[in-house]
């Protein structure tokens, strides 16, 4: 357990590295006081690792607290850790529900399912072939009959899927062993032990 | 006890952490790290913990806990060991738990702080050492095998340019560099051994060129022997060299290593084909084994492609950029398929219209057939002529060139009037393709026969004249001067028969070399020329050139895949005869990934209806394993029946080309080694052995319908549960036949009661046992809304005894 935990500090400290030099000027070094800063959407969304994402302004809206996109860096360090292969499948699947569903209505209605095509495709498709694609989709996994996803239809039918967890919903670069418990406790002067 | 003191004050310590709020335990969770953070220095963390509030209990009673370790007794250390396994266990499965994160802050603490103390108590502190020691290694192990298993992946040649293209061209194409690639490594494995265990030792302990008369250039050819065109023709220098047949003596051992050549050369030509049966075999028993191996992924198709197509890993542009492509063209593929099954369709016209197609093209194969044959003769008619002009010499080329390049575009049109789904109009094509083709080859082989047996009678006489020239030569120079014996005659100058095994083996480089060319000079004006005409000449023409004729090309699936067997198969034929033959098919299938791949990405379009390639390879594997076959059948004939060369190749001077078997087994092996094979020859052994294969054939292939037909009974039982559940979803009545069909037998009061009521999750049984008491129903029951997992073993129990169950739990 010692080395993870040093990992864990190690990945601390870069996490905190990166997100201070998104804005140098905003950013404090010392979080001991717990200050409440936030960086905008457009800074996170330039980073290299979400830059190339199609979701990538619907993955930050959904970690923000008042769902417009500007991260704290408790939200941030979430965030990494969600999206690190060690969270649990149940959880990204919450995560996953909410950044499919543009409209913030919990559910994704045909329209969410539209966007996320486009998205996907770059709009490469026709307008038939995209509603053939959300009438199948909404054929397949919606259980209930309302014509629309709620969570338990999404989260039924990504239960199944062989590829959800592997490597596909994952960020790589950061090797999170134990970030997921690691976050809150950056409340505290965290820093000054690296 | 001190133990059970040691766990009361943990357990208020643990109970006394969850009081508090989340900030204290962050600390808690620091210092945690603070300890752990630094080696093993016992008496520092003791220090440190007593600074701080309420852990120091634990490492206080683990201080006076180390002094009381003699007085624990043999169960209660299996005891605690269990324990702490189960703390450490928790502790690295921690991360997994979708617990809120104050809980499983304490709970880590707690388990951390049961196993500091108790480790070392159990190991004494050099078990600690021991046991971090051991987890350190496998924690090693497990990372270099995720890296090598990584590397692995990564070593996979090509694999990039692979994806590039089917990101672009669809699943279809990129099937056609699969199948390449696989090809490729095949091949090189029978260049290994071919190379490794024939030509080198020839090269290296043989004896060396110009010493025998078989490995010498004749004198009337030494003028030419090393002009250009001679070369291209593989005569002169390269017809006497090691890449080909002729070239090989027939001494039973050479060198210092008492290497058997002859030995070597014919198992290594048994082998080659031995290890190709084996590989086709293999995969398509792998093919076949994917193939049934899924059950459940049709259901959700477009639902996954859209949630769970997207690579998060993905950080490069251009990545980025291919996958864009390849989600785009994967998701056109599903919808063609979807569209396909949706066709609403006038069964007979289109009936009507296939078995139209099928006639004319049946009759475009017998005109071909025909004209192939009657070629053929008249070429034998010319060959006894004397002066025949360039056309009448190569008319059978020229006839097979017209009707490869005009069939296939003529058999795709009519196919236009069939409709089936791509994938399927594929195969089709490829298979009255490869019928044409066929033709291609029995011309071949016909014309090379009759070379073969030319040459044999050829040689009869000629063994006669060269019996005599030696005969001549030895009493002549008796004659002059008997004192002195002459030097053996130059190599050069002795008479040298037809060697009718290096002609055959020059043929099919000949043929190997021509269709490498053949394909590469199409490829660049059929594709790479005619997109740079339609790109650049567009501005200054009267039409448009892309939309209209000619345009872009598309890739050729079908042409390219049956260039490769049939390429292949003549390798199969020709390696016997020319060693050097699989070399040059290696070289050739390298440039070709190469050439192809950019040739694809470069001037080709996608087809207008992207389909996904089938699930299994199968389809070219049995192709290739029938080409197999067709090519091991002219080789297995000319060793068993035809007489090996007099003076050239590794079995000159045997009778048949197998007695070198019988040589070996003679004079290398024990005696009782030959008595062995003797009777294992014997046909007494032999048809009962036959006879035992077929039987195991028919049990196995009984044994595997029966599996076939269980696995579908279970995939339909699926069926109907799902069903079931989404018609209970959805509120609906049920769909199933049979359940509606005993619908109406009820009475309506019954009916009433029976209604479902989803939301209470009742069972359907009890419903039917209330109501209609000896009605036992085999119904599929469902749990709680949320857990829509198969319940069969439930199925099961509520058939034996429906009313039995009460509740759903």
């Amino acid at each position: 357990c010692g080395s993870d935990n040093l990992i864990n500090c190690m990945t601390g400290c870069l996490l905190h590295g990166r997100y201070h030099e998104m804005a140098p000027n905003i950013v404090p070094m010392d979080y001991t006081k717990d200050p409440d800063v936030k960086l905008p959407i457009q800074l996170i969304i330039n980073m290299p690792e979400l830059k190339e994402n199609p979701f990538k302004e619907r993955i930050v809206e959904a970690f923000s607290e008042d769902g417009d996109g500007n991260l704290s860096f408790n939200d941030f360090v979430d965030m990494f850790s969600v999206l690190s292969e060690m969270a649990p499948r149940e959880l990204k699947a919450i995560y996953a529900f909410k950044i499919y569903d543009f409209n913030t209505d919990n559910f994704i209605c045909k329209s969410d399912l539209e966007k996320t095509l486009n998205k996907l495709t770059r709009e490469e498709l026709t307008a038939e072939e995209i509603t053939l694609v959300c009438e199948k989709v909404i054929e397949e996994a919606d259980m209930d009959g309302d014509g629309k996803l709620a969570f338990a239809d999404f989260e039924n039918m990504i239960s199944k899927a062989p590829d959800f967890l592997r490597y596909k919903n994952c960020l790589k670069n950061y090797q999170m062993f134990f970030l997921y418990i690691f976050c809150s406790s950056w409340k505290d002067d965290g820093l000054a032990k690296c | 006890m001190n133990d059970s003191d040691g766990e009361s004050e943990a357990g208020e310590a643990a109970s006394g952490k969850k009081k508090r709020d989340k900030k204290a335990s962050s600390k808690d969770q620091k210092e945690a790290e603070n300890k752990e953070k630094q080696t093993n220095k016992k008496g520092k963390e003791q220090d440190k913990k007593q600074k701080k509030s309420p852990a120091e209990s634990s490492s206080s009673s683990s201080a006076s806990n180390s002094s009381d370790e003699e007085s624990l007794s043999e169960e209660e250390l299996t005891r605690l060991k269990e324990q702490v396994e189960e703390k450490k266990k928790l502790i690295s499965t921690m991360r997994n738990k979708p617990w809120r994160m104050v809980k499983k802050l304490a709970l880590l603490r707690e388990a951390q702080a049961f196993v500091e103390k108790f480790e070392g108590a159990l190991g004494k502190g050099k078990g600690k050492k021991f046991y971090a020691y051991k987890m350190m290694m496998a924690k090693k192990w497990v990372k270099f095998k995720r890296d090598f298993d990584n590397f692995k992946t990564q070593c996979i040649p090509w694999e990039m340019k692979i994806k590039e293209v089917e990101s672009h061209f669809g699943s279809s194409v990129a099937s056609y560099f699969i199948f390449l690639r696989w090809m490729y490594g095949v091949n090189l494995v029978l260049f290994g051994l071919i190379f490794g265990l024939v030509i080198i030792p020839e090269i290296l302990m043989g004896i060396p060129y110009g010493s025998i008369p078989r490995k010498t250039v004749p004198r009337a050819e030494q003028a030419t022997a090393m002009d250009f065109s001679v070369l291209w023709d593989f005569e002169g220098y390269i017809k006497y060299s090691a890449l080909f047949y002729g070239y090989y003596n027939n001494q039973r051992t050479i060198g210092w290593l008492k290497y058997r050549l002859p030995m070597a050369y014919f198992m290594v030509g048994v082998s080659v084909f031995g290890y190709s049966l084996m590989v086709v075999i293999r995969s398509m028993a792998r093919n076949a084994n994917e193939n049934t191996g899924d059950g459940d992924d049709n259901n959700f198709t477009f639902s996954w492609k859209m949630f769970t197509s997207w690579d998060y890993l993905i950080g490069n542009p251009e990545t980025a950029d291919n996958k864009f492509a390849s989600i785009t063209t994967s998701f056109k593929e599903s919808i063609v398929d979807e569209q396909e099954s949706n066709k609403d369709e006038n069964i007979h016209l289109r009936r009507f219209l296939r078995v139209l197609a099928n006639v004319l093209i049946i009759c475009c194969l017998c005109g071909s057939g025909y004209l192939i044959y009657f070629v053929v003769k008249r070429s034998q008619t010319f060959s006894k002529m004397q002066n025949i002009g360039w056309y009448e010499r190569n008319e059978v080329e020229i006839v097979m060139s017209l009707l490869g390049m005009f069939c296939p575009p003529l058999f795709e049109t009519i196919a236009a009037l069939e409709e089936y789904h791509p994938r399927i109009g594929l195969k089709w094509q490829l298979g009255r393709i490869f019928a044409l083709f066929l033709g291609n080859l029995y011309t071949f082989l016909l014309a090379l026969m009759d070379d073969v047996n030319e040459k044999l009678t050829e040689e009869v006489v000629i063994k006669n004249i060269t019996h005599w020239t030696l005969l001549n030569y030895y009493n002549s120079s008796a004659m002059n001067d008997s004192a002195v014996t002459l030097p053996p005659m130059d190599p050069a100058d002795m008479p040298r028969g037809p060697c009718w095994e290096t002609t055959v083996g020059i043929e099919f480089v000949r043929l190997t070399v021509s269709d490498i060319l053949v394909t590469y000079v199409t490829i660049l004006v059929g594709d790479f020329i005619r997109a740079c005409f339609v790109r650049f000449v567009n501005y200054c023409w009267c039409w448009d050139l892309e939309a209209g004729f000619p345009s872009y090309a598309e890739f050729d699936i079908s042409g390219n895949v049956l260039g490769l067997i049939f390429n292949q198969g003549m390798i199969w034929m020709g390696s016997f005869y020319a060693p050097g033959l699989v070399g040059i098919n290696v070289l050739r299938l390298l440039t070709s990934m190469y050439f192809q791949c950019w040739a694809v990405m470069s001037s080709n379009v996608p087809h207008e209806r992207v389909f996904k390639a089938s699930k299994s390879n199968n389809f070219y594997m049995g192709l290739l394993l029938l080409i197999l076959f067709l090519s091991l059948l002219p080789v297995a004939y000319t060793i068993m029946s035809l007489p090996p060369s007099f003076d050239c190749g590794p079995f000159s001077g045997k009778k048949k080309m197998y007695d070198v078997i019988q040589e070996t087994i003679k004079q290398d092996f024990p005696l009782f080694v030959a008595k062995i094979f003797s009777y294992v020859a014997n046909p007494g052994l032999i048809i009962p052995a036959v006879l035992l294969m077929v039987l195991a054939i028919y049990y196995l292939n009984a044994v595997a319908e029966a599996y076939q037909h269980a696995n579908t009974e279970l995939k339909k039982k699926m069926q109907l549960q799902r069903d079931e559940e989404k018609n209970k979803r959805n509120n609906k009545a049920t769909t199933s036949s049979a359940v509606q069909d005993l619908d109406d037998l009820l009475v309506p009061s019954a009916k009433s009661e029976s209604q479902p009521k989803p939301t209470e999750g009742k069972t359907y049984e009890r419903d039917f046992c209330h109501s209609s008491g000896q009605l036992h129903l085999y119904f599929p029951s469902v749990g709680p809304a949320n857990t829509p997992t198969l319940r069969l073993p439930r199925a099961r129990h509520a058939f034996l005894s429906p009313c039995a169950q009460v509740s759903p739990s």
